[in-house]
């Protein structure tokens, strides 16, 4: 069955809306594959706007492995903007994939990347436009298995009653072993129907379809148990680890689109995993172990990368980009590859160290040195121990210092407020640090002319994390405190001109902590906020706070829980959290202990240089940390004009 | 800087959508991936040395754009031709590449030939409004600019306007479009197709049912035989070694 563009009937549409050229496609590097000659097709899709949605480097990834694949094709589709759905739903024109302009409806999988909660109420735009049921429950055999992969599908109970499954960690293998399961099925007469896909991706242990499991409750709203209801499914899933990232070089066709995008760059990830055990962050916990790019495969990504894209900005990324093990060289060796070339590169991630300033120094060799960043994330010493951010303020003070007095004229710091026993003179701890920023910066400069901005960003408890358990702040604490900071930064006649201060206030994250933590009876919520015209929950314009709570107030009607249930409240140590059943190779009792050591300000070191603490990752995994150094060099291969 | 290059290119098809700003990232880049030799400014933050003349407006198709670029050492303006237009995503098209010789390239473009599809419409309504619309001395209209609402004559610009009937539709039998033919001259406030179509409206109640498809198909001097623009490379090809 051949499928039909949807160009023409779109294209009526486009001079009417807001920055047509974003749903046009035609992107360089992008792949239109022949519809026929394909088993297995995919529409991936990143749940935002397309200038959000493009540049991901998870989507970008499984794009153009699974177009690699002989008998699967992949193409993208992405959030539409409230000006083009309005004209969709009134010409009847369903969602659309960007590259061939196909109905998402008529491929096999719909693979959505969450990198963040606040995609939920497009995924259920995106399916209603597509003409798919919003209930898994409701699907037919023509309708797509919807799949939810990212950050975010390491919970994603939330959305269980929409999504069909979820994978939780790294893409690359999973999506292929999938595509092959599909393609398998297929071509055997899909025995089953859909229900006989599902069960056979359930059984591999390695694809979690919440279908497959009842979630008992306690009459106090708590939950009794997540125990499988069909034979075959296992207890517990597992997340996916691409050992050897050096075998997996993508993206090595990036895509360049003609729309401006949020990161407008070629992106190199140069290495997976971060165990500095930041007890606060998601990412460092559920992607461990850390697993490392080699230098010469960073040197040789990089230079296939300008070559394919013409970008003319190189972002070495990963959760803390100088810890990679010769990050010296590769700095230099890039520096002296690309100097006088007006290719210029940056490393976002930075720690606080002199030796960062160094690498900040190589990376400036090409343009002006304007501002560096680092993440303290907590206002006092003793909140630093809490959240495990090993940074001591004498650390802090010395590499400002360094960084003025070697021409670096602004400091941008990054706190969090709201963290787990976090008081008030903690957060008025970030206004001591800045003055004394300042004032080191003065000195060392023998100027006025520094600058530093505080930006604060507010705590959500995250699951797989040691804060799993712990009690979110209530938006009006946060409110109340980010309010006295600013106060003081303000009244401060002698810094407070040279200190700026950036902040959101603490509502949106009482929504996000609902949908990270949340369990299937939250879905509900969901539903409820998009049918009352809830889109783009990321975009302050369009997110509404009173529109969640009024909703939640109204779908968790007769339950024995509310949104302070979820949210403010601790949890004990053997409560059944609703992600439990989901395995991302951390032992619940070793959470459970930096969780206390946490609460009693015990710091933890990182596993990469001192001995193993059992976090249980590698062992659960069959995994192990995989750094260098190589010992390698880069060689100035290319002359670029 | 050894040399400047004048280019002319095509925006054509879904390309169309592109906006001045996606165009010029949309070049920047394809010269680095061409390799070509271009010149940035000097300055504390450099930028490619490329400048647009007379850019169509976001949705409106060209067979006739044009920009300047400079290059540091020089360049066969038919290898840099070829290789910009390779590095270009398809629908982005280099059709003409010169080296530039004296004079402004923005002061040659002194109108445009534009063609507007309107499938759909009716052919004769269509010419009785183009009467009306030309023997009018003055047609105001009004736009939304990022000033504000905007009055201006739509008129006084049209050097001239015709109304034809396709047969040969995509659309299928029964389905009729009128093609209209326009000369406009760049003046201030410039006048756009968009423009004259609202003038249609406004003096013949003439409203097409459909979205128009609009293609610049030339601008340049306007030639005083045939009332048409001419190509503005001309005066660089006098001479030269192409």
């Amino acid at each position: 069955m051949s499928v039909e563009s949807l160009f023409p009937r779109l294209e009526a549409l486009l001079p009417k809306v807001q920055k047509p050229i974003q749903y046009v496609g035609g992107e360089l590097n992008s792949t239109v594959k022949d519809w026929d000659e394909a088993t297995v097709r995919w529409a991936l899709m990143y749940p935002d706007a397309y200038e959000v949605g493009l540049p991901n480097q998870g989507v970008q990834i499984l794009y153009e492995i699974l177009n690699e694949l002989p008998e699967t094709l992949a193409e993208r589709t992405y959030a539409v903007w409230p000006d083009l759905e309005r004209l969709m739903r009134a010409e009847g024109v369903p969602q659309f994939t960007v590259d061939a302009h196909r109905p998402v409806r008529a491929f096999d999988v719909l693979g959505l990347s969450f990198s963040t909660e606040l995609g939920y109420t497009n995924m259920l735009t995106a399916l209603d436009l597509a003409g798919i049921p919003l209930s898994a429950a409701d699907r037919g055999p023509d309708d797509p298995i919807v799949l939810a992969g990212g950050h975010a599908a390491f919970n994603p109970e939330p959305i269980a009653d929409f999504i069909d499954a979820a994978v939780l960690g790294d893409g690359e293998q999973i999506a292929i072993a999938i595509s092959e399961v599909i393609r398998e099925w297929k071509s055997e007469g899909e025995p089953g129907g859909r229900d006989g896909v599902l069960l056979r991706l359930a059984e591999t242990g390695g694809v979690y379809v919440p279908r497959f499991y009842d979630v008992e409750y306690l009459p106090d709203g708590r939950i009794k148990r997540v125990v499988p209801n069909r034979s075959g499914v296992p207890s517990r899933v597992f997340k996916h680890t691409v050992m050897d990232l050096d075998e997996w070089p993508y993206p090595k066709k990036p895509l360049v689109p003609l729309a401006e995008t949020v990161h407008e760059r070629f992106s190199v990830e140069i290495f997976r995993g971060c165990t500095r055990g930041c007890r606060f962050c998601q990412a460092g916990m559920i992607t461990r172990p850390v697993r490392e790019r080699s230098i010469t495969t960073i040197g040789a990504m990089v230079d296939n990368g300008i070559r394919e894209s013409g970008f003319s900005e190189v972002g070495l990324l990963s959760l803390s980009s100088a810890d990679h093990s010769e990050i010296g060289e590769v700095a230099k060796g890039l520096a002296d590859r690309y100097e006088g070339s007006n290719v210029s590169l940056s490393l976002p991630s930075t720690r606080v160290d002199a030796f960062n300033i160094d690498l900040a120094n190589e990376f400036s060799r090409n343009g002006r040195r304007s501002g560096l960043t680092f993440a303290p994330e907590g206002g006092s010493e003793r909140m630093r121990k809490v959240i495990n951010k090993m940074v001591s303020e004498e650390d802090l003070i010395r590499t400002v210092t360094t960084a003025y007095s070697q021409g670096w004229r602004q400091v941008k710091l990054y706190f969090m407020c709201g963290l787990p026993t976090e008081e008030d003179v903690d957060v008025l701890g970030i206004a001591d640090l800045a003055r004394k920023v300042i004032q080191a910066g003065r000195e060392a400069t023998g100027s006025r002319d520094v600058r530093c901005t505080v930006s604060i960003g507010g705590f959500v408890p995250k699951p797989h994390t040691p804060f799993q358990w712990a009690a979110q702040a209530d938006h009006e604490t946060v409110d109340r405190r980010l309010r006295e900071l600013r106060n003081t930064l303000r009244n401060d006649k002698q810094y407070g001109k040279a200190i700026g201060m950036r902040y959101h206030d603490g509502k949106p994250s009482i929504v996000e902590g609902l949908l990270s933590r949340g369990d299937r009876r939250v879905g509900k919520i969901i539903q409820a906020v998009w049918e009352d015209g809830g889109r783009f929950d990321g975009w302050s314009e369009h997110f509404s706070y009173d529109r969640w709570m009024a909703c939640a107030a109204k779908a968790l009607d007769g339950e024995p829980v509310d949104v302070d249930w979820y949210t403010v409240r601790e949890r004990e140590e053997h409560e059944v959290l609703p992600w439990d059943h989901l395995d991302a190779g951390l032992d619940r009792e070793w959470l459970w202990q930096d969780w206390q050591d946490a609460v009693n300000d015990v710091e933890v070191e990182d596993c990469r240089w001192t001995p193993c603490y059992d976090c249980g990752v590698c062992p659960t995994m069959g995994t192990e940390i995989q750094i260098g150094p190589t010992g390698r060099k880069l060689l100035p291969l290319t002359v670029v004009s | 800087m050894a040399q400047r290059l004048r280019v002319r290119y095509a925006k054509r098809g879904r390309l169309r959508f592109t906006s001045h700003r996606d165009i010029s990232r949309a070049v920047e880049r394809a010269v680095r991936r061409a390799d070509i030799p271009v010149a940035f400014s000097a300055g504390f933050s450099p930028h490619p040395r490329i400048s647009y003349a007379g850019a169509a407006p976001t949705g409106v198709a060209s067979e006739a754009e044009y920009l300047e670029i400079a290059v540091t050492r020089p360049c066969r303006p038919q290898e840099l031709r070829a290789a910009l237009d390779a590095s270009l995503p398809p629908g982005l098209d280099v059709l003409d590449v010169v080296e530039a010789r004296a004079g402004s390239l923005a002061d040659r473009l002194e109108g445009s030939l534009w063609e507007v599809r309107l499938p759909g419409a009716d052919p004769a309504a269509a010419e009785s409004a183009v009467k009306e619309f030309m023997t009018a001395g003055e047609v105001a209209v009004e736009r939304l600019t990022k000033k504000g609402m905007r009055n201006f004559d739509a008129r006084g610009a049209v050097a001239s306007l015709t109304a034809d009937q396709d047969d040969h539709v995509e659309g299928g039998p029964n389905q009729s479009c009128v093609i209209l033919r326009m000369v406009v001259r760049h003046e201030t406030p410039a006048v756009r197709p968009d423009d004259v179509l609202m003038g249609l409206r406004l003096v013949a109640d003439f409203a097409p049912p459909s979205p128009p498809s609009v293609t610049r198909l030339a601008q340049g001097p306007l030639d005083a035989s045939t009332g048409e623009p001419a190509d503005p490379l001309e005066a660089d090809r006098v001479g030269g070694d192409q």
